[in-house]
């Protein structure tokens, strides 16, 4: 009988040694005359088991992890091979079974690039039912189901299709916004790895429902194990039919390719990644017009972050109100969490909007790794604020952070545990600001270094109180005075910092004063 | 080794294959990012004389395509040195003590960030997030990519690849 056993091929996986396990389960079962059967899977999203391996048994898929090379033997030696010992039944570990996943679904269940998983797992059902559908009534369905947009604006998709599929155009595109520079996220990277078909689905749908018969995928050149799964399920797409002249026999047209950064965050923003595609600098083009009016070469043009596009084939599928029922307040449906930096179970967790901060660090992500208590929390990349845990009844939702002076952005969580020095992340703030500013703007691009060297006067003490005045006076001055939020929202992680943790900022004077 | 020279002087005998590469992406809409892309795997860098030659082939000036090389980091001028070292240092990583893993891999390739070493044998850049921010710190030497990094798991990469 052969044993099958589930290896992530997840780039963190990766990182943390996945291949060289693969390489030791195969010579442990070959030492031991087991037929052995690897799958490489994308991850489930429980980074801090990774190298996680799952066993197949008949009860099920059973866990490991995480797993060094050199502790195989002795897991073959417990009955590994039968699915003794481990961590239990995977769908049974608290961090999966609390979540409920819309869009993660198959995320680490499927081989990625196989499309039989993926339709055995209700893979292109919403496809199907956008085909028999019109486009209009493909965009009302969106619109009910209350998506907004997951790339950090919030703005709702279904409204964005609506005006594209209105617009005037010779041509429409489908734009997937697949940049995710801010650190703590990835939960693009992870479903392009882990489950590529859904966002060829998810990009088909768009392109069906507003007229647009080509799509591009943008992702970052960091993102290369991505990039490479992505393009080999294109090709597998397109020879089955689910992309092409005739999408799934519907005589409807889309077919779409794949699109590799440089390394520029600012690229990220939509105008920037549209520049970037027609091969200029990345530099952010002013509003209006927007780009659902004059996107991509000048046409109407779809751009969405691939977990909207990929909350859309479940709406499709499942129906707008089954996602709708679903959420908090006017953020509806589920968010996939990104739980990252100094955290316990760091990891993707997709939930219904509402849970609140405090539950996603303490509770479901464990506490700090380093086993310190919490200091701080960035939620939302580098243009997010700072989070006391005094602040951590915020519920997680697009207006209650807002209402609490931050954002969601894309959903990553960072936890710094006491050993932060919050000054010093302010200055990394404007820094990172300085470097990846696409240099339009006068208030980003110099305030930006006048921020950094404001903040070094800080740090070493030097008229305290005067330059956090005119550190506060440059925030405002970036707030107002900036076309994209890089340069507008740098304000959010400094003036956080700055007001959360004023002692961080007051250390040098203190200390003169006590000599 | 071809490829492999200075960036400064016009290289002929580079021109062939550069035109070879250009051509092979000329139908594409916006090919500026993927021949530059295809240019720097097989060069190690954008030479020179591919820049007058892009805009020749898309019809724009050779600022312009200057203009879009220096403009992303990915792009170099220069070759590169035979391993790269690339550390992150956003946010997830520091708060998982990335700055004293950058400051080790700095103080024991004996190199600023941004650096070549003299020898051409290794490049040190930083860079903003690999999306391997839950299991920090990360970094990625040559084509690998190696999370939970510790000073000491440092030192066992960094011996790996002088040698
Ligand atoms: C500096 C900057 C970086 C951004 N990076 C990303 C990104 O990596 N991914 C993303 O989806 N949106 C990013 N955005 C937001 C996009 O501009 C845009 O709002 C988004 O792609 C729209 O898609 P959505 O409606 O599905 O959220 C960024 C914005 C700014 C100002
Ligand atoms: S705010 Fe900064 S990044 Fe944004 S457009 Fe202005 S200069 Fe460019």
């Amino acid at each position: 009988m052969t044993v099958t056993f589930y290896v992530p091929q997840d780039a963190a996986a990766l990182s943390v040694g996945a291949d060289e396990v693969v390489e030791a389960i195969r010579l442990e079962a070959g030492r031991r005359g087991i037929a052995a059967r690897v799958i490489r899977n994308g991850s489930r999203g429980l980074f801090w088991l990774e190298p996680l391996v799952e066993v197949a048994t008949p009860a099920g898929r059973i866990a490991y992890g995480p797993v060094a090379p050199e502790d195989v033997p002795a897991l073959f030696d417990a009955g590994m091979a039968e699915g003794r010992g481990g961590l239990g039944p995977t769908e049974d570990l608290p961090f999966l079974k609390a979540q409920t996943r819309f869009t993660f679904a198959r995320c680490g269940v499927i081989a990625p690039l196989s499309l039989a998983d993926y339709a055995a797992m209700d893979g292109w059902k919403g496809l199907a039912r956008a085909i028999a559908m019109e486009p209009a009534a493909i965009v009302a369905e969106v619109t009910k189901s209350g998506l907004r947009g997951r790339g950090g604006a919030g703005f709702p998709t279904g409204i964005k299709w609506k005006t594209v599929l209105d617009a005037p155009g010779a041509k429409k595109y489908i734009v997937a916004n697949a940049d995710e520079g801010d650190s703590g996220t990835f939960a693009d990277r992870m479903l392009m790895e882990g489950d590529p078909f859904h966002l060829i689905e998810g990009m088909a749908i768009a392109g069906l429902a507003v007229g647009a018969e080509h799509g591009y995928i943008y992702t970052r050149s960091e993102y290369p194990h991505a990039i490479a799964i992505m393009q080999a399920a294109i090709g597998l797409a397109r020879d089955a039919g689910y992309l092409g002249a005739s999408v799934m026999g519907s005589g409807r047209a889309f077919d779409m390719e794949i699109r590799a950064g440089a390394g520029a965050y600012v690229c990220g923003e939509e105008t920037a990644l549209l520049e970037s595609i027609e091969g200029k600098r990345g530099q952010v083009r002013a509003k209006p017009p927007l780009p659902a009016h004059e996107g991509l070469f000048g046409y109407p043009t779809v751009i969405n972050n691939i977990l909207s596009l990929t909350a859309v084939p479940f709406i499709l599928d499942k129906g707008a109100e089954t996602y709708a029922n679903v959420g908090f307040g006017r953020s509806r449906g589920t968010m996939p969490i990104q739980l990252a930096g100094n955290i316990a179970h760091g990891g993707l967790f997709e939930i219904g909007f509402g849970i609140t901060l405090g539950e996603l660090v303490n509770e479901v992500g464990g506490g700090t790794a380093s086993g310190k208590p919490v200091k701080a929390v960035q939620v939302g990349g580098p243009l997010g604020a700072y989070f006391p845990p005094a602040l951590f009844d915020t519920p997680f939702d697009y207006e209650a952070f807002a209402h609490a002076g931050g954002l969601i952005g894309h959903g990553g969580i960072v936890v710094f545990d006491d050993s932060v020095d919050m000054a010093k992340q302010a200055r990394f703030a404007m820094d990172f600001c300085a470097i990846e500013s696409c240099g339009k703007c006068t208030p980003c691009r110099i305030g930006s270094t006048r921020g950094v060297e404001t903040i070094d006067k800080i740090i070493a003490g030097r008229d305290v109180a005067a330059n956090i005045t005119l550190v506060e006076d440059l925030c405002e001055t970036m707030k107002f005075g900036s076309l994209c939020a890089l340069g507008g929202f740098t304000p959010y992680p400094v003036l956080s910092a700055l007001h959360h943790f004023p002692d961080d900022f007051a250390k040098a004077p203190r200390a003169q004063a006590a000599e | 080794m071809t490829g492999k020279q200075s960036g400064k002087d016009a290289n002929m005998s580079n021109i062939p294959r550069l035109a070879e590469i250009i051509a092979a992406h000329a139908h594409m809409a916006g090919p500026t990012l993927p021949t530059l892309h295809a240019i720097q795997a097989e060069f190690g860098h954008i030479p020179a004389e591919a820049i007058q030659m892009i805009a020749d082939s898309e019809n724009r000036s050779r600022a312009e395509i200057h203009g879009v090389v220096t403009f992303y980091h990915d792009f170099r001028e220069a070759p590169a040195g035979r391993h790269v070292v690339k550390v992150c240092r956003a946010e997830a990583c520091q708060a998982m003590g990335g700055e004293a893993v950058a400051a080790r891999v700095a103080a024991r390739l004996g190199l600023d960030f941004g650096a070549t070493s003299a020898d051409g044998g290794v490049t040190l850049e930083n860079v903003y997030c690999l999306g391997l921010c839950a299991t920090a710190p990360s970094a990625l030497i040559d084509d690998r990519l190696c999370g939970r990094l510790t000073e000491a798991r440092v030192e066992k990469l960094l011996a790996g690849i002088e040698r």
